[in-house]
């Protein structure tokens, strides 16, 4: 009986899926693979055509050994036959391969598409429903180009089915992420966020991932969805249990819908309109107030979801910032949390608090749960909650705990889990330095870090304690005798050697009055642990001794000794060889003054963001540290950098503690260390080029040629140039803000340069001129390399140029016949670029043309038939040849959307144009 | 958004894998095995949620589980999703399929995988949540199965395929 066996059918499967479980080892399992492989290989080559229910079976049987972990390298054609089956049943299994197992390949995706497209024109839901999986899944670029434009459609339409339409919806948010430029909302952006007052809830738990998505990218469009979003929620909250039948979740109602709905809100700022917002207040307070009533359930179902609306409401009510009556109910209700058997919400709590510390309405709040925090990092078992009580102590830290936290956190740091002590030991020594008032404490922190967790403390932490130790002159002699002390244990870490090293080195003789620690009693002990250190550690300690040799002659003929050993000076590394022959050629030679020149006491590090902190947030990501810091920044003033004040006082004025605070504000400035051979001079190569500033600057001179190029608290650079032909002239105009003069000033640059004045007095300002010649076209700007001394500080700025393609345009004025003429005749596809933006800038025909003649070509009037749009032409002149370039803008007022199109006879000169004036509008 | 839906047994075999972000085959593989690593060595009854592993994002992103008999149900998400919400969608997703499959237990996901993936596909779309209500996935995913048998019947079927 045939038909049975068929109708069995799937015990093909089965006795497959039986034998690979049944098999005893995994070499059997994979002899059983290979052979199925080829037995369902040889079906699909052979001359036979299989029927849909055989290609069904076998397709499972791929998805099985898919799971199994195992490449399937075949099948797609077959499971793309499956799609056009009339069967329910084969159909379904044809999108589940092609969802489990995406290709890429663009042939297979043309075929898929055409399936997916008969599917959405059926008007069979179901089928409907499959097919928009099967985009949702693959979410490639091809098929974003295919349906990003029906896709909506289906969404609106009125006789959508329900399911169809929570298909679309997400169909439809999947293609916005993947491809943002096809989606284009415009039209249907109000009838997509009156999906908020959908009667079918599905539907509207579908919609309001994509209203979240498109919110969060365009603000402004969607803000109508706050009031609907309000409303939907306040009748959800006040509803009872029973009213929303199905979407009632163990006796709370609609608990997914409320949280995604608390999201939603938490991407916009309060609501202005004072009912909408007085409505949100009531349902945030009833939240909170549903939180103390007796559950209505004991099931951990019913306090899970009532507690995920919960801590859903507390979010917002953190994210405004602005209702401290909620703020504080909110804090309380963590609090419990804090304490409650409940893992999950001990986390969870943990986790809320951490942003609840940083607004000033509820910090203080926050602080009154030390005691709990600082158990819950003694006493939880789980490392997750653990490691989220060291983010909320660090969060909570403030001058007046500073000393209880960091203790707690060192003395945690001696048990903690290894995948978290790096992290915990840059955020110690962070708040050491935030909140030291007396520098001993901060140095005594570090030395414990360093002793408790020398192998975590990583390079930036003892960068840092030794820039503090030589800019503050109060610590330094603590320094010394407490690096000497920490020196004596028997075994020390490396690192604890290093700073030792360099302390004592710098400051050695402050401490050398007590004949316990005579300066060779210092060396002595610092020439102990040369010989276990590595590399680096000696070639720093060989320049300790250098200094001691300034610091204390009695020392000399001992170190000179030690320098003259043959493990020093035939040493096979190549640095510390060179280092014992210079110094001890140094110290025969050269006479006391010149020594005394050479081997000064370090001059003071330029203040700047700690190198730790830099760290930590890339360690966290931006975002996570970032709003707390500045928020600290705010509320603490001046601290350890603050410039000239030193301790105590935070009443500052707006000080140099920026720097401390994130690049951002801070000059790309960077600086060297003139010191023989110091290991310091890496702290700061990371500052480099801020990458940020000066593109926006550099942007900005892409449509003119004269302004200031660069600005920060030393140095102003204005910029003046024309241009002919292909060549150009730029004046720079390099000026001292300061009132103390910059020597050395040298300026490096890839085009030709006549020399600079090698000094600017404080005040003045020099010129510089600069010749430029287009040789060829190009992409990449000169750069400029600035050095000078300020002070006795090295100062090193690198900048991009304003010399761009555009620059060299010759406008060309043309008729409209012509133009468009020329415009085919460019029709070779990298021929023209093209590109779609968002308007950053108002839409204003007039700035718009100013913009374009100050890009250098020729603005045609006339030519375009539609009049809002602007056609340009232009040839670029370089000394290789000549480029003839057009250009049309089409601005889309509604959409606040610009079409670019460049077309030019060279492929990488439309690119380039393209690329730049796309920045401008 | 979810990034991926992972169920795997007590000795990391799996028995159902779900990306909605792009991997390589051979990357998927890797990540069922990390996460295989970091939930099973922890303590039961200790909380559901931890940080993501290395090759799924870091600590962008965050594995909330839960654990089953045999069987691990494993969400990673990103920071946008509700971790409670989540993990009352997986109480959701494993009571469906618990009245799907009457008494689901390992060998259900085993020999249905499709019907697996088809309740699933009912929840989740595209790493965004499309329906959660249960009776709404139960009658979805019986219409289905009625629309199979009536197929089958065609091939007049005696027996009934579950």
């Amino acid at each position: 009986m045939p038909a049975v066996s068929k109708g069995d059918g799937m015990r093909g499967l089965a006795v497959f899926i039986s034998d690979i479980r049944n098999c005893k080892s995994k070499e059997a399992e994979i002899k059983r693979i290979n052979k199925e492989l080829a037995n369902i290989r040889s079906k699909f080559k052979g001359d036979k055509a299989l029927d849909g229910y055989s290609k069904k079976k076998y397709v499972c049987k791929l998805l099985f050994i898919f799971l199994l972990g195992h490449d399937i390298d075949f099948g797609h054609m077959e499971a793309v036959n499956l799609l056009s089956s009339n069967k329910y049943t084969e159909k379904q299994i044809g999108y589940l391969f092609i969802s489990v197992l995406v290709n890429s390949n663009s042939e297979l995706i043309r075929l898929i598409n055409n399936a997916i497209k008969n599917d959405l024109s059926s008007r069979n839901p179901t089928f409907m429903c499959l097919a928009l999986h099967c985009i949702a899944n693959v979410g490639s670029r091809e098929m974003a180009e295919a349906f990003a434009g029906e896709i909506p459609r289906i969404l609106v339409a009125g006789d959508t089915m329900d399911s169809v339409k929570q298909s679309a919806a997400l169909c439809l948010l999947r293609l916005y992420k993947t491809s943002p430029d096809l989606v284009l909302m415009g039209e249907w952006t109000s009838r997509v966020v009156h999906l908020l007052n959908d009667q079918h809830m599905g539907v509207v738990t579908a919609a309001i991932s994509l209203i979240t998505c498109l919110s969060q990218k365009n603000p402004d469009e969607f803000k109508t969805c706050v009031s609907l979003a309000v409303s939907r929620l306040s009748r959800i909250v006040s509803s009872a249990s029973t009213d929303l039948q199905d979407y009632t979740y163990y006796f709370v109602p609609a608990p997914w819908l409320s949280c995604k709905l608390l999201r939603l809100l938490q991407c916009y700022p309060p609501p202005e309109d004072g009912a909408v917002k007085g409505r949100l207040v009531e349902c945030l307070e009833t939240i909170l107030n549903k939180a103390q009533e007796p559950p209505k359930s004991k099931k951990v179902q019913h306090s899970n979801a009532k507690n995920a609306i919960l801590f859903e409401a507390i979010s917002l009510i953190i994210h405004y910032d602005s209702e401290p009556n909620l703020l504080v109910r909110a804090c309380n209700q963590l609090g419990q949390f804090l304490q409650h058997r409940e893992t999950n919400l001990r986390y969870l709590a943990l986790e809320s608090m951490c942003t609840l510390a940083s607004s000033e309405f509820s910090h203080e709040a926050v602080k009154t749960h030390i005691e709990t925090v600082i158990n819950a990092l003694k006493t939880e078992r789980d490392v997750s909650v653990r490691q989220r009580a060291a983010d909320l102590l660090y969060a909570m830290c403030d001058r007046s705990n500073a000393k209880q936290i960091v203790a707690e956190m060192l003395s945690y740091l001696e048990t903690a889990d290894y995948s978290i002590r790096e992290e915990m030991v840059l955020k110690v020594a962070i708040l050491a330095e935030k909140y030291a008032v007396d520098y001993s404490w901060y140095v005594d922190t570090i030395l414990n870090l360093i002793r408790i967790a020398g192998d975590y403390v990583s390079e930036e932490v003892w960068y840092r304690v030794i820039q503090i130790v030589i800019n503050r002159d109060d610590v330094q002699g603590y320094a010394a005798k407490t690096v000497f002390e920490a020196l004596q244990a028997p075994a020390c870490h490396e690192n604890m050697v290093k700073v030792g090293g360099y302390i004592l080195g710098e400051f050695g003789n402050l401490i050398a009055g007590d004949p316990r620690s005579s300066p060779l009693v210092q060396f002595n002990l610092l020439h102990s642990k040369f010989h276990l250190c590595s590399v680096p550690t000696r070639a720093l300690l060989l320049s300790a001794y250098i200094k001691f040799i300034n610091l204390f002659p009695e020392t000399k003929s001992t170190i000179q000794e030690v320098l003259r050993s043959d493990s020093q000076i035939r040493n096979s590394d190549v640095e510390l060889q060179q280092r014992a022959v210079e110094y001890l050629k140094l110290s025969s030679i050269a006479s006391t003054d010149v020594l005394a020149t050479v081997l000064e006491e370090m001059p003071p590090f330029p203040e700047r963001e700690s190198s730790i902190l830099a760290k930590l947030k890339k360690k966290k990501g931006p975002g996570a540290v970032s709003v707390n810091e500045l928020e600290e920044g705010k509320r603490e003033g001046g601290e350890l950098n603050g410039g000239g004040e030193r301790g105590g006082d935070s009443s500052s004025t707006p000080s140099p503690s920026a720097d401390l605070l994130g690049l951002r504000a801070g000059p790309p400035v960077t600086a060297a260390a003139p010191s023989a051979g110091s290991l310091l001079v890496d702290v700061f190569s990371e500052a480099g080029v801020n990458d940020d500033g000066f593109l926006s600057e550099f942007s900005r001179f892409v449509c003119k040629n004269n302004g200031v190029l660069f600005e920060n608290q030393l140095l102003q650079i204005g910029i003046k140039s024309e241009y002919r032909q292909n060549l150009g002239r730029m004046y720079l105009f390099y000026g001292n803000k300061t009132s103390v003069q910059f020597v050395t000033f040298t300026t490096t640059l890839n085009v030709q340069a006549k020399p600079v004045e090698p000094l600017i007095e404080g005040g003045a300002q020099v010129q510089q001129v600069i010749n430029i010649e287009c040789l060829t076209d190009f992409s990449d700007a000169p750069l400029l390399n600035i050095k000078f001394r300020y002070g006795g500080a090295l100062q090193n700025l690198t900048l991009k140029l304003p010399v761009t393609i555009n620059k060299f345009f010759q406008p060309t004025e043309m008729a409209s016949h012509d133009f468009f003429q020329r415009w085919k005749q460019l029709s070779l596809p990298q021929q023209e670029a093209q590109k779609i933006f968002k308007a950053n800038h108002a839409m204003d025909t007039e700035v718009l043309k100013a913009k374009l003649l100050g890009l250098g070509m020729a603005l045609l009037e006339n030519v375009d038939p539609n009049p809002e749009n602007f056609v340009c032409a232009g040839v670029i002149q370089t000394k290789a040849q000549q480029v003839g370039s057009l250009l049309r803008l089409e601005p889309n007022a509604q959409a606040q959307m610009y079409r670019l199109t460049v077309r030019s006879s060279k492929d990488t000169v439309s690119k380039r144009l393209c690329e730049l004036l796309a920045e401008q509008f | 958004m979810i990034k991926a839906i992972l169920i795997f047994n007590n000795h990391g075999k799996p028995r159902l894998s779900k990306f909605y972000e792009h991997y390589t085959e051979d990357t998927e593989q890797q990540i069922i095995r990390e996460t295989f690593h970091l939930v099973s060595k922890r303590d039961e009854n200790i909380c559901n949620f931890l940080e993501g592993g290395l090759l799924i994002g870091g600590s962008e992103n965050k594995l909330i589980y839960r654990h089953y008999a045999t069987l691990y149900f494993v969400f990673c998400v990103d920071s946008s999703e509700s971790e409670l919400g989540i993990l009352d969608l997986i109480q959701v997703f494993v009571e469906t399929l618990d009245k799907c499959f009457e008494n689901v237990c390992e060998l259900d996901l085993i020999f249905h995988m499709d019907k697996v993936h088809n309740i699933l596909a009912e929840m989740v779309m595209g790493g965004m949540v499309l329906e959660t209500n249960m009776s709404e996935i139960i009658t979805q995913a019986e219409a289905h199965n009625k629309m199979e048998k009536s197929e089958t019947f065609i091939f007049q079927c005696p027996r009934q395929d579950r």
